[in-house]
C-alpha cells in the first residue's frame, strides 16, 4: 500500500513537471509581456522595459526560464516557496494567498448544496424509476446540463435579485404567485410520494392547500420584510426534523431514538432566550463553534441516558437532529438581523446585490451584519453554480442506486425480511455513496480552478480573475501560479479518490506491483 | 494498479420478463435491436427532429461562398447588411425591437408572423436573425469538429491501450493523465487568446486535441473487458490477426460506448466554445458565435432583452437535443436496460406466456 502511494506520487510529480513545462513554453512563445514597451521611444518606457526584463528574467529563453521558475517552486520543500513575480513586480504568492480563500468561499456552499440536493433527488427518482417524477427530473437534469452559466447568471440578476428587491418594498405575494406556487408544490409532492390515483390526488390536495395557506400567511404578515422563526415555530420545525431524521436513520419503531431526538427541539425551546442573549453579547465564529460543541455533547449525553442497548444508531440520530436544530436556531438569529440590516444606509432596502463579494460601505464591527452581507453576496453565484452542477449528481446517484438495487445482496436483504427502509438506507444507500465519494473528491478539486466564468460574471476576485488577468496581460508567472495550484489539486484529488475507493470498497484492492 | 474483482453478471430477476424480451428480439441482428430501441426512445426522436430541422434552417439561411460560387440563402439579410433601425411599434425610446409575434388572434395577439426582423436588430441595425444564424452555424461547426477530433483520438488511444495493455497502456494512460492535469478551459483560453484570429476551424481542432481524455478512458475500460471474452479467444484460436480482432470483433461491440461518449463530448463542446467566446478567448469579432453574441449584448439586457434571449435559447436547444440523443443512444446500446413495459403490455405478455406454458 505504502509502496503504491509512493509510486503514484512519483508518477504525479513527473506528470506535473511535464505539463507545466509544456504550458510554460506554450504560453511564453505565444506572447511577449514587454511588447508594448519595446516599440516605444519614450525614455521612461526604456527604464520600465529594463525593470520588466529584470523582474521576469525575460532575457533568458523560455525553456531555460522554466527552470528558474521550477527552482522557486521546489523551494517549497525548504520553506521558500516562490512563484516568481507578476509583471507589476509583486509576488505571485501574495496574489494566490488572497485569491484562494475567495474562490473557496464562492464554491464551497454551492457544491455542498448541489451534492445534498442532487443525491436526494437522484435517489428519489431512482426509487420511482420510470415514474413521471423520474422523467421530469431527467428532463430537468438535461436542461441544467445544457445551460451556459453566464446566461443563467444574467437572468438570475434580473429576475431574482432585482425582482426580489422590488418585491421586498411591499413584501406581499400576489394571488397569481400563491396559486402557481401551490400548484407546483402539489405536483412536486404528488410526484415524490407516488401511489394509486386517489392517493396521488389526496397528496396533491394536501400539499397545494398547505403551501397556499403558508404563503398567504407569509404575505399577510409581511414576513419577508421582517423574517424570523421565534421559539414556537422553531419547536415545531425541530419536532418535524426529529421525526424525519429518526425515520431515515433508525426507523420510528425505535422509541428510544425518537425520544432522544425529540428532546433536542425541547432543549432548543428551553435555551432559546439565553442563547439569543449570548448571540448579542459574544458574537463571532468562536461562539458558534463553542455552541456547536456544547450541542453535540448534550446530544450524546441525552442519547446515552435514553438508550440501554444498541447505543450507536441512537447517538447518531440524536446528534444529527441536534445539529440541524442548532442550525435552525442560527438561521433564526440571522433572520432577526435581517430587518436592521436592510435599514442600514449601506443596504438601503435593496439587500440582494448583483455583483461583488462584499459591501464596502458596510462597517465590519457588527458580526451578524457582515455575515448576512457575505450570505447575500453569495446568494446569486451559489444558485447559479448549484443549478449547473447538481444535474450531474442527480444523474450519477440515480444510475448508481439503480445498479446497486440490482445486486444480489439487496435481494438477500429483502428475502431475509428486512423492511424497505433498512434495505434502502443501510444496504443500498451506503453502497451508492462509495462511487459518489470519489466523484465528490475530484469535483471539489476541479472546482477551485473551474469557477472562472462565475467569478467573471459576478465580479468576484478569486483564482478565475487572476487567471483572466494573467492571460490578458501575458503574465506568465501568474498564469503558472494558478495552473500549478489547480493542476496539483486535481492530480492529488485523483489519487485520494482512488485510495478512498479501495478503502471503502473491499472488493477493490490495491496491488503493489504493476 | 487498481484491480476490480470480476463482477458477477446479474441474472434476470424476473424470468417472465426475460422471456418476453427474448421473444421481442428473436431473429433480429444486434443493429436492428439497437435501432428499434432507439426509435422507441421518445426524447431522442423528438431531439433528432428538432436538431435536424434546426441544422437545416441554420445552414440554409444565409448566403454562402464556396470559392467563386455564391449560394444564395433564403433569408433576405446578411450579417453585413445594415437596414434602418425599426422605430414604429417599439416601446418608447427603444430601437430595433423584434417583429416576431406568435400570440394567436383570439387571445388578442396578431397571429403568427415573422415580420421584417423576427429577432430584432442590434445597435447598428444589423438583422439579428442573420447574426444568430451565423453564430449557430459557427457553434454547430465547432461542436462537430471537436466531437470528431476528440472521438478519433480518444478511440485510438483507448483502444490501443486497452487492447495491448502492458507498457503501451501505462505510457498512454500517463499521457492521458498528463492532458487531464491541464484544465480544458485554461488551455483553451491560452490557445484561443493567442491563436483565436487563425479562424474557427483551427480553434475547434485545437480544442479537440484536449477534450478526448474522458472518452479514451471509457474506451480503454471497454476494450479491457471485451478482450477477455470468449469470442475474442475463439477468434485468436482461429488464427485472426490483432488487426482483425480489433476491427472485426472488439470495435463493433464497443461502438455503443464510443458513440455515446462522442455525443456527450459534443454537448460539452458547444458549452465550452460559448464559454470561451464569452470570456473573449474563443471566436473573436468580426466573426460571430452564440457565446460572443451573448457576451456583447449582456449589458443591454434590461433595455433590449431580445439581443440576449435568442442566442441563449439556441445554445440550450442545441445542447439539450444532443444530450437527449446521447441518452437515447445509451439506452439503445445498453443490453441491461430493458424497455419499460406498460402494465397493459406486461399483462398481455404474461397471459400469452402462461397460455404457451399450458399448451406445452
Amino acid at each position: 500500500m505504502i509502496a503504491y502511494i509512493w509510486r503514484r506520487l512519483g508518477i504525479l510529480i513527473i506528470i506535473l513537471f511535464g505539463s507545466s513545462f509544456i504550458l510554460y513554453n506554450l504560453a511564453a512563445i505565444s506572447g511577449d509581456p514587454a511588447e508594448g514597451l519595446r516599440g516605444s521611444t519614450d525614455p521612461r518606457a526604456k527604464q520600465q522595459l529594463y525593470a520588466l526584463i529584470r523582474n521576469l528574467q525575460l532575457n533568458v529563453p523560455p525553456p531555460a526560464r522554466y527552470f528558474i521558475w521550477l527552482k522557486g517552486i521546489l523551494g517549497g520543500f525548504t520553506g521558500h516557496l516562490d512563484f516568481g513575480k507578476t509583471r507589476d513586480g509583486h509576488a505571485v504568492t501574495l496574489d494566490l494567498a488572497s485569491a484562494i480563500p475567495t474562490t473557496i468561499r464562492l464554491i464551497f456552499m454551492a457544491t455542498v448544496i448541489a451534492i445534498i440536493l442532487g443525491i436526494t433527488v437522484g435517489i428519489v427518482s431512482a426509487l420511482r424509476q420510470y415514474s413521471r417524477f423520474d422523467y421530469a427530473m431527467t428532463f430537468v437534469a438535461f436542461l441544467m446540463f445544457s445551460l451556459p452559466i453566464f446566461w443563467v447568471a444574467v437572468l438570475l440578476k434580473q429576475y431574482l435579485a432585482i425582482s426580489f428587491n422590488n418585491f421586498l418594498v411591499n413584501a406581499t405575494i400576489s394571488p397569481g404567485w400563491i396559486l402557481g406556487s401551490s400548484l407546483i408544490s402539489g405536483i412536486f409532492w404528488a410526484g415524490v410520494i407516488s401511489g394509486d390515483r386517489s392517493k396521488v390526488w389526496k397528496i396533491f390536495g394536501i400539499a397545494a392547500v398547505a403551501s397556499a395557506t403558508l404563503s398567504t400567511i407569509l404575505s399577510l404578515t409581511k414576513w419577508f420584510a421582517h423574517p424570523g422563526l421565534g421559539p414556537i415555530v422553531l419547536l415545531a420545525l425541530g419536532i418535524g426534523v426529529a421525526f424525519a431524521v429518526t425515520l431515515l436513520s433508525t426507523g420510528l419503531q425505535n422509541k428510544n431514538a425518537l425520544k432522544a431526538s425529540l428532546a433536542m427541539p425541547v432543549f432548543g425551546l428551553i435555551f432559546y432566550y439565553p442563547v439569543q442573549k449570548l448571540f448579542t453579547s459574544h458574537p463571532g465564529f468562536s461562539l458558534i463553534g463553542v455552541m456547536a460543541l456544547v450541542t453535540i455533547t448534550v446530544a450524546v449525553a441525552t442519547a446515552i441516558i435514553f438508550s440501554k442497548i444498541d447505543r450507536g444508531p441512537i447517538i447518531r440520530t440524536t446528534v444529527i437532529t441536534s445539529v440541524l436544530v442548532g442550525f435552525l436556531a442560527l438561521v433564526d438569529k440571522l433572520m432577526r438581523t435581517w430587518q436592521p440590516y436592510m435599514q442600514t444606509d449601506a443596504i438601503n432596502n435593496r439587500p440582494i446585490p448583483t455583483s461583488g463579494q462584499s459591501n464596502p460601505l458596510l462597517g465590519t464591527d457588527n458580526f451578524w451584519f457582515t455575515s448576512l452581507d457575505t450570505l447575500t453576496h453569495l446568494f446569486l453565484p451559489t444558485i447559479a453554480l448549484t443549478l449547473i452542477s447538481f444535474a450531474g449528481y442527480i444523474r450519477y446517484s440515480r444510475g448508481t442506486l439503480l445498479d446497486v438495487l440490482n445486486q444480489d445482496y439487496i435481494r438477500t436483504a429483502r428475502a431475509k425480511g428486512l423492511n424497505e427502509r433498512t434495505v434502502i438506507m443501510r444496504h443500498a444507500f451506503r453502497n451508492t455513496l462509495i462511487p459518489l465519494t470519489t466523484i465528490i473528491v475530484v469535483d471539489f478539486a476541479a472546482i477551485i480552478g473551474g469557477a472562472i466564468i462565475t467569478e467573471h460574471v459576478f465580479g468576484w476576485v478569486g483564482m478565475g480573475t487572476l487567471f483572466n488577468k494573467a492571460i490578458n496581460g501575458f503574465d506568465l508567472n501568474l498564469l503558472m501560479g494558478v495552473f500549478f495550484i489547480t493542476a496539483t489539486l486535481s492530480v492529488l484529488a485523483n489519487l485520494v479518490a482512488d485510495l478512498l475507493y479501495s478503502a471503502l470498497d473491499p472488493r477493490i484492492r490495491v496491488v503493489s506491483k504493476s | 494498479m487498481i484491480r476490480k474483482r470480476k463482477k458477477v453478471e446479474v441474472a434476470s430477476t424476473d424470468s417472465a420478463e426475460g422471456a418476453i424480451a427474448n421473444k421481442e428480439t428473436e431473429g433480429l441482428s444486434q443493429g436492428q435491436i439497437v435501432t428499434s430501441r432507439f426509435l422507441r426512445h421518445r426524447g431522442a426522436m423528438i431531439s433528432i427532429m428538432v436538431l435536424s430541422a434546426l441544422i437545416l434552417i441554420v445552414f440554409t439561411a444565409l448566403d454562402k461562398k464556396l470559392g467563386p460560387i455564391r449560394i444564395p440563402g433564403w433569408w433576405k439579410y446578411n450579417t453585413l447588411d445594415q437596414p434602418d433601425l425599426r422605430v414604429e411599434g417599439c416601446p418608447q425610446g427603444i430601437l430595433g425591437c423584434p417583429t416576431l409575434h406568435v400570440v394567436p388572434g383570439f387571445l388578442g395577439g396578431k397571429n403568427f408572423g415573422i415580420g421584417a426582423h423576427p429577432f430584432g436588430q442590434d445597435d447598428i441595425g444589423r438583422d439579428y436573425f442573420a447574426l444568430v444564424m451565423q453564430g449557430a452555424q459557427r457553434s454547430i461547426l465547432v461542436m462537430v469538429v471537436i466531437g470528431m477530433v476528440a472521438g478519433f483520438i480518444g478511440t485510438v488511444v483507448g483502444a490501443v491501450s486497452g487492447f495491448y495493455r502492458g507498457w503501451i497502456d501505462a505510457v498512454l494512460m500517463r499521457f492521458t493523465d498528463f492532458i487531464i492535469t491541464i484544465p480544458v478551459i485554461i488551455i483553451g483560453s491560452v490557445i484561443g487568446f493567442h491563436f483565436g484570429n487563425l479562424g474557427i476551424l483551427f480553434l475547434a481542432l485545437y480544442l479537440g486535441l484536449f477534450t478526448w481524455t474522458g472518452l479514451s478512458r471509457l474506451v480503454r475500460g471497454e476494450f479491457l473487458t471485451l478482450r477477455e471474452r470468449e469470442f475474442v479467444d475463439a477468434a485468436r484460436v482461429a488464427g485472426a490477426s490483432n488487426r482483425r480482432i480489433i476491427f472485426k470483433h472488439i470495435l463493433p461491440n464497443a461502438v455503443g460506448v464510443i458513440i455515446v461518449s462522442i455525443t456527450l463530448t459534443m454537448s460539452g463542446a458547444i458549452l465550452l466554445e460559448t464559454a470561451l467566446s464569452y470570456l473573449g478567448f474563443g471566436v473573436v469579432a468580426p466573426d460571430v458565435s452564440l457565446g460572443l453574441l451573448i457576451s456583447q449584448y449582456q449589458d443591454s439586457f434590461t433595455t433590449r432583452p431580445w439581443l440576449f434571449w435568442y442566442p441563449g435559447i439556441l445554445i440550450i436547444i442545441i445542447a439539450l437535443s444532443v444530450n437527449f440523443i446521447g441518452d437515447g443512444l445509451r439506452d439503445a446500446f445498453d443490453p441491461r436496460q430493458r424497455r419499460q413495459m406498460t402494465k397493459k403490455v406486461r399483462q398481455q405478455s404474461t397471459t400469452l406466456l402462461n397460455r404457451e406454458a399450458k399448451s406445452e
